[in-house]
């Protein structure tokens, strides 16, 4: 399946050059900046057509010049070559008409920057926080927030299956947002740095670690909107992307009010978890899956690590030695590290199936066995 | 212009390649050394502390070939008006790069104490980063604690650092006393200030341990508490490398100048090592202003 | 090239000889030559590099290159680029030529000189060296910033560290030579404003060097510290910023993207008088221009940090700051047309190459002029626009620069002419390369496709498999130039002393090749046969 691809797409190259003269709809789409869904998106896509038609003027201008130039005075057509050179009229002209046209950019930039910098009163403010290789929403107003990872299978990205329509643009759970309400972001991170963009709104704002950046927005039209992380950030950069869902104002409050009873039912869903005496077999099939969804990026599916970078669990030391170190491994990772504290971000079952998994599989032969609510002792 | 018939222009030279491999090494020998002591990496059976000062020994060795034959040159009366002027703009450009070094970190001390320290407290358009992630965190400097909760005390301004400053001021004017003495040919008094000047770069130094052994030892001010501590130490471990650096050349021109070289008209050498010394002292005289004072 | 009698101590082994020869050298040309050679290689490594990433995007999907190797290839690329390519290859140009332009018989500090180039070997041996080091490569893009450099780098962060520090002393004490030789070793008559413009943009250049590389020197210092030595420059837990790394590399990194270029500008400025028979048209106005872009350089190095989250104050400023850049610019474009104006052209492989400068260069500027709207930077900013925009004044702009030098000058140094016809080869072949590799990304940027990336969503697969293909065609035909380069120097039609009709300048008053010691005795200036003021 990939080579039909792959023939497909070297079709369309060779068309490229022949539809570039074109106004073919789908290369047109591939070619320009987003109009997006807020008014300053929409505000931006002008001054980029606006700063782009000035210089496709100028340069019309001077490459013209230049072409005649070469057409006309080449040697064979003008054997001999004018003398004059230093004019300081000519000098003047040329360095104050630039500057007025950039005057005339400055202005537009100017404004919609000043709007785009002014935060205040806004309706709702949801914390980002960025992590190798995931995004943390936390809607501050809602006491809501949760993890957003991406959901592209390994399988797709290495080829072995038919990539799907949104590859690598897809995440377990979206960002969910209101319309026409005033959205203020808070950006930052919890190691490296990261950066939150969304094309649709003209949003892209650094998460720094240590310190929080804000941005807002207000987004006219429901839909799926996506985004990409925009700061190198280690291995995985590619891989976190952003997906927002945004609703009709009262579809939004409706979700938050779903999502509130969704933290109630799951907290009562982990009583009954820590109650209950897992059986080997039940925690290793789940175990299995949170390892292939969250550790595998980096410690293989096999277990089998990368190198001295990331360490091999197959064999490894704290998997095969005390419980205990292992547990606090898992839960609060290693300082400095990419290997990032779990516990936050897993439920005690998920942990407990996870490091059982961990204690029994790729080789591993522990035969030990986590319950849930050991970890939650742990905690 | 050109006045002089002729430029004199060596023909090759073993030292440049010496040097440029005696960097490599020493900069090999830093990386293993570094790995080797932090076990960042486990480095067992690794040399890369021997190599470092292998490195640092062929770096002198170098220096001492070099400037010997630069020295021989000169001494033969081969360096035209015109070469001494190279070597003179040479050496001014050279102290223009070296205050940029600096410059990078009095930058960063300044952008702490303007920019990063005030805004970690809450400043300007960062009250989210203060009510959020660092709300017990207040605005001092020097930073007596750090956002992550790391304590140290100030240094004190008047107590070595100010005795320091009245050393190193003096050191600059006897360097002066002793260029006069060797324009005026005066060969007594010549050493006589030059030694003078050694002797009270040494005081500085010997007087810059002992503050660094309060630092660390009673005040638990250290290169790892907080961008104070960092700054701190950085500036006045490189402004005392210098320092170092100077006495050391101040004292081979002692040495030369009682061999008898420079004359009156001829001492360049000599003149660019009170160039350098002069721009430890102003640096010192900042970092007085900025990392003591206020 | 002539071997005079210094070098061939008789009864010495060839092998020996020729060692002594090229390590000890203290003569200019010979300098100069290692370090065209050095900036070659690295250029083929460099690029097979940037094959490696082209190949890598080719198609979406993990091919072969996995994110981490995907990401020291982007890092080395870079880094070799700029610090192992571009750099040298200016600062050999200048070995060649200074000397000659300004009629003055070396470099001004002989053996100063050969340090400056004898570091370079080392430092990038060290650099490459990373690649088969446990945990890789450094990863971090050349910018390396913290904390990704910091607290999460690879071990061989080290390795980077010092060599940096190795690659800026080498620039520093380079720079320093070519200012002192630049001042003080002009032939009488020569004065500032009469000195060819290559002089003139390599002196501001230098001046560049000598500023902003012992603030890169200072930058990795503090990485180094915060990674061993528990400082915290770089960590808000200290007190410390990731910011202020970002402010310290770009306040060298601006200034670095004009060490890039203006000696193109002045290579440019060279070239095109001599294939359009006519004086440059304002020569006071370009020196001018390129002193106010080296000025304005210093407090625009925040447009690479807009999405920052910087105070909108310092926003504004800085953008204002960087369009103002485009006058000065603006004026050297429009000279280089004025002068072609009613010239009497012709196309040579140099000025072919020099036309391709401006306008692709141009092209480039324009894309950095659309970057510095903040606006519309915040959609821009880490996309392929920005790569866009980089390579069109990085390759097009320093590595034409670079070639049209070589092609100008080659035969001066030779002693014989390279093959016109496939010079143009290389040339068209070149600038087809150029545009289908780089342009397309400007699409791939403003659809949204981030810079740095290993594997890309499937909205962006057409584009870059044009990229990659153009890319293919580039490397290709570098393979043809180094031919061509051999070639000339093995032999070839012999040049005459001026070489080209139009050249002016006391370079083309020595015979070709030129002689390896030269103007030990200084010539006359202006040079009888023309009458060489410029005012
Ligand atoms: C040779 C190197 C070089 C040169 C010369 C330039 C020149 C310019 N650059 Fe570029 N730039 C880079 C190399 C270079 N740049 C690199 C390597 C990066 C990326 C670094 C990284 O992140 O890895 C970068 C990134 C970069 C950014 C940051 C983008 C981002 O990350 O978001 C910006 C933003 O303002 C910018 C702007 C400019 C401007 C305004 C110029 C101006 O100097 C251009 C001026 C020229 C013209 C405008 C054309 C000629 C003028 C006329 C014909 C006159 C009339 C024109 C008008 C009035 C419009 N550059
Ligand atoms: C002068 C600087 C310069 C030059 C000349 C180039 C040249 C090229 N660059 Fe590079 N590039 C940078 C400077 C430069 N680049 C910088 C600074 C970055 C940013 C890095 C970062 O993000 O940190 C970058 C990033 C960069 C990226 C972005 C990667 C990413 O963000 O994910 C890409 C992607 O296509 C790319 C491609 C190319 C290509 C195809 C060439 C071609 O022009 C190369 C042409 C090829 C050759 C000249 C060599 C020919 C070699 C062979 C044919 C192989 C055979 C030889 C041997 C095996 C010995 N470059
Ligand atoms: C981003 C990469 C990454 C991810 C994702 C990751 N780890 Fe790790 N892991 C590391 C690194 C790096 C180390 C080494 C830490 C050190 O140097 O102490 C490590 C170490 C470990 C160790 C100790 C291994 C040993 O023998 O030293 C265990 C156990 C472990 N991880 C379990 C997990 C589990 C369980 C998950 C998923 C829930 C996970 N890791 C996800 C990077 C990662
Ligand atoms: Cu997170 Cu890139
Ligand atoms: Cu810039």
């Amino acid at each position: 399946m990939i080579s039909i691809t792959t023939r497909f797409r070297l079709h369309r190259c060779l068309t490229f050059f022949a539809l570039l003269g074109s106004s073919n709809m789908a290369f047109a789409a591939e070619m320009d900046m987003r109009a997006g869904v807020t008014d300053i998106s929409q505000r931006i896509l002008q001054l980029h057509h606006y700063s782009l038609a000035i210089c496709v003027v100028i340069g019309l201008l001077v490459f013209g010049t230049m072409f005649y130039s070469i057409y006309a005075h080449r040697r064979s057509k003008h054997p001999k070559p004018a003398t004059f050179h230093e004019s300081f009229r000519v000098e003047v002209i040329w360095t104050t008409v630039p500057v007025l046209i950039l005057i005339g950019l400055a202005i537009p930039a100017t404004s919609a920057l000043i709007d785009i910098e002014d935060n205040s009163d806004a309706d709702l403010t949801v914390l980002i926080t960025g992590s190798q290789w995931k995004w943390h929403y936390q809607y501050l107003e809602a006491d809501l927030g949760y993890y957003s990872n991406m959901a592209t299978p390994e399988e797709q990205i290495n080829n072995f299956e038919t990539k799907g329509r949104n590859y690598l643009l897809e995440v377990d759970r979206a960002l969910v947002l209101p319309t026409d309400k005033k959205v203020r972001f808070l950006t930052t991170a919890d190691d490296v740095i990261h950066s939150w963009w969304v094309p649709d709104f003209a949003v892209k704002q650094d998460a720094i670690p240590g310190y929080i950046n804000e941005a807002w927005t207000r987004i006219n039209t429901p839909g799926l909107y996506r985004g990409q992380c925009a700061e190198l950030c280690g291995k995985d950069h590619a891989y976190m992307p952003i997906e927002v869902e945004v609703l009709a104002e009262e579809e939004f409050d409706q979700w938050i009010v779903d999502q509130r009873l969704a933290i109630e039912l799951a907290s009562g869903q982990a009583v009954a978890d820590r109650a209950k005496t897992w059986t080997m077999a039940e925690l290793i099939d789940i175990g299995q899956q949170v390892f292939l969804d969250h550790c595998a990026t980096c410690h293989e599916a096999d277990g089998s690590g990368q190198g001295s970078t990331y360490p091999a669990l197959a064999g490894g030391e704290i998997p095969n030695g005390p419980m205990a170190a292992h547990i606090n491994q898992v839960m609060n990772g290693a300082v400095d590290t990419e290997m990032q504290a779990w516990a936050p971000q897993l439920s005690d079952l998920e942990l407990a199936s996870v490091i059982t998994y961990e204690r029994n599989a790729f080789g591993n032969t522990t035969a030990d066995i986590v319950q849930p609510i050991t970890i939650f002792e742990a905690r | 212009m050109i006045e002089a018939p002729r430029y004199y222009v060596p023909h090759s030279s073993p030292w440049p390649i010496i040097g440029s491999t005696a960097l490599a090494i020493t900069a090999f020998g830093a990386v293993s050394f570094i790995h080797q002591s932090t076990e960042k990496v486990a480095a067992e059976g690794s040399f890369g502390e021997p190599i470092f000062f292998i490195g640092l020994a062929m770096i002198a060795f170098m220096m001492f070939g070099w400037f010997g034959i630069v020295i021989r040159e000169s001494v033969k009366g081969m360096n035209s008006v015109m070469m001494d002027r190279s070597y003179r703009m040479g050496m001014a450009w050279f102290i223009v790069s070296e205050i940029m070094f600096f410059a990078a970190f009095f930058g960063a001390l300044f952008y702490a104490r303007i920019m990063s320290v005030p805004w970690l407290a809450g400043a300007g358009n960062n009250l989210e980063t203060h009510v959020l992630l660092w709300p017990e965190f207040a605005d001092t400097w020097p930073l007596f604690m750090t956002p992550g909760g790391g304590i140290t005390e100030a240094m004190e301004a008047w107590g070595l650092p100010f005795i320091n400053t009245v050393i190193l001021v003096t050191s600059s004017v006897t360097v002066t006393f002793a260029h006069w003495a060797l324009k005026k040919n005066h060969r007594v008094l010549l050493p006589i200030w030059l030694a003078i000047t050694v002797a009270l770069g040494t005081t500085f130094l010997t007087l810059q341990v002992i503050e660094y052994q309060e630092a660390y030892g009673e005040l638990g001010l250290t290169m790892g508490s907080g961008i104070y501590g960092s700054t701190f130490f950085m500036l006045t471990g490189f402004h005392g490398f210098h320092v170092a650096m100077g006495t050391i050349i101040l004292f081979v021109m002692l040495l030369r100048s009682l061999r008898g070289h420079f004359s009156a008209e001829n001492h360049f050498a000599f003149e660019a090592a009170s160039w350098y010394w002069h721009f430890v002292d102003v640096v010192w005289l900042f970092l007085f202003t900025f990392v003591y004072w206020f | 090239m002539a071997v005079t009698a210094d070098h061939n101590i008789p009864n010495r082994s060839p092998l020996m000889a020729f060692l002594s020869r090229w390590l000890l050298t203290t003569n200019h040309k010979e300098i100069g030559t290692l370090y065209m050679w050095l900036s070659f290689v690295l250029f083929f490594i460099g690029g097979a590099m940037a094959m490696v990433i082209r190949m890598e995007l080719f198609q979406p999907g993990i091919q072969f290159a996995e994110p981490l190797l995907y990401n020291q290839m982007v890092t080395l690329h870079g880094l070799i680029m700029v610090f192992g390519v571009v750099m040298p290859g200016f600062v050999g140009l200048a070995n060649w030529q200074l000397p000659m332009m300004i009629g003055a018989p070396d470099m001004a500090l002989p053996r100063l000189n050969n340090f400056s180039f004898w570091i370079l070997p080392f430092a990038f041996t060290l650099l490459i060296s990373t690649l088969f080091m446990e945990g890789g490569a450094p990863n971090f893009g050349w910018t390396f910033y913290a904390p990704l450099s910091t607290t999460y780098g690879p071990p061989s962060t080290d390795v980077f560290i010092f060599g940096v520090h190795l690659m800026g002393i080498s620039s520093v004490l380079g720079a320093i030579n070519i200012i002192v030789t630049i001042f003080n070793l002009r032939v009488k008559g020569m004065t500032l404003m009469k000195m060819p413009l290559f002089v003139w943009t390599w002196l501001i250049t230098a001046f560049l060097l000598v500023m902003v590389m012992p603030v890169l020197a200072g930058a990795v210092t503090m990485v180094l510290t915060d990674r061993h030595f528990g400082t915290s420059f770089f960590a808000a837990a200290g007190g410390g910023d990731p910011l202020l790394f970002q402010h310290v590399f770009w306040f060298f990194g601006h200034p670095e993207v004009y060490i890039l270029i203006l000696p193109g500008f002045g290579i440019a400025s060279q070239i095109i008088p001599t294939f359009a028979r006519k004086k440059l048209f304002g020569y006071h106005s370009m020196v001018y221009a390129t002193a106010s872009i080296a000025i304005l350089s210093f407090v625009v190095w925040g447009h690479h940090m807009f999405t920052t989250g910087m105070p909108l104050t310092a926003e504004l400023f800085v953008m204002y700051a960087t369009m103002l850049i485009a006058v000065p610019t603006g004026v050297k474009v429009f000279n280089w047309v004025a002068t072609m104006w009613r010239g009497s052209i012709t196309f040579e492989t140099p000025m072919l190459f020099a036309l391709g400068f401006v306008i692709l260069f141009t092209i480039g500027g324009f894309s950095g002029l659309m970057l510095a709207l903040v606006p519309a930077d915040f959609q821009y900013h880490d996309t392929f626009f920005v790569v866009a925009h980089f390579h069109y004044v990085l390759y097009p702009g320093a590595i034409f620069g670079i070639m049209s030098a070589v092609y100008y000058w080659l035969p001066k140094w030779t002693g014989n002419m390279y093959d016109e016809r496939l010079g143009k080869i290389h040339f068209w072949t070149a600038i087809i390369g150029v545009n289908m590799t780089f342009f397309p990304m400007h699409f791939l940027g403003l659809a949204g496709m981030p810079r740095r990336i290993v594997d890309y969503s499937l909205q962006f697969a057409d584009f870059n498999m044009v990229a990659s293909f153009g890319a293919g065609m580039l490397g290709l035909t570098q393979v043809l130039f180094l031919y061509i380069v051999i070639k000339t120097i093995r032999g070839g039609k012999k040049a005459t002393g001026r070489v080209w009709e139009g050249a002016e300048g006391l370079e083309w008053t020595l015979a070709s090749p030129a002689p390896l010691h030269t103007f030990e005795t200084p010539p006359k200036f202006p040079t009888p046969e023309e009458d060489y003021p410029r005012d």
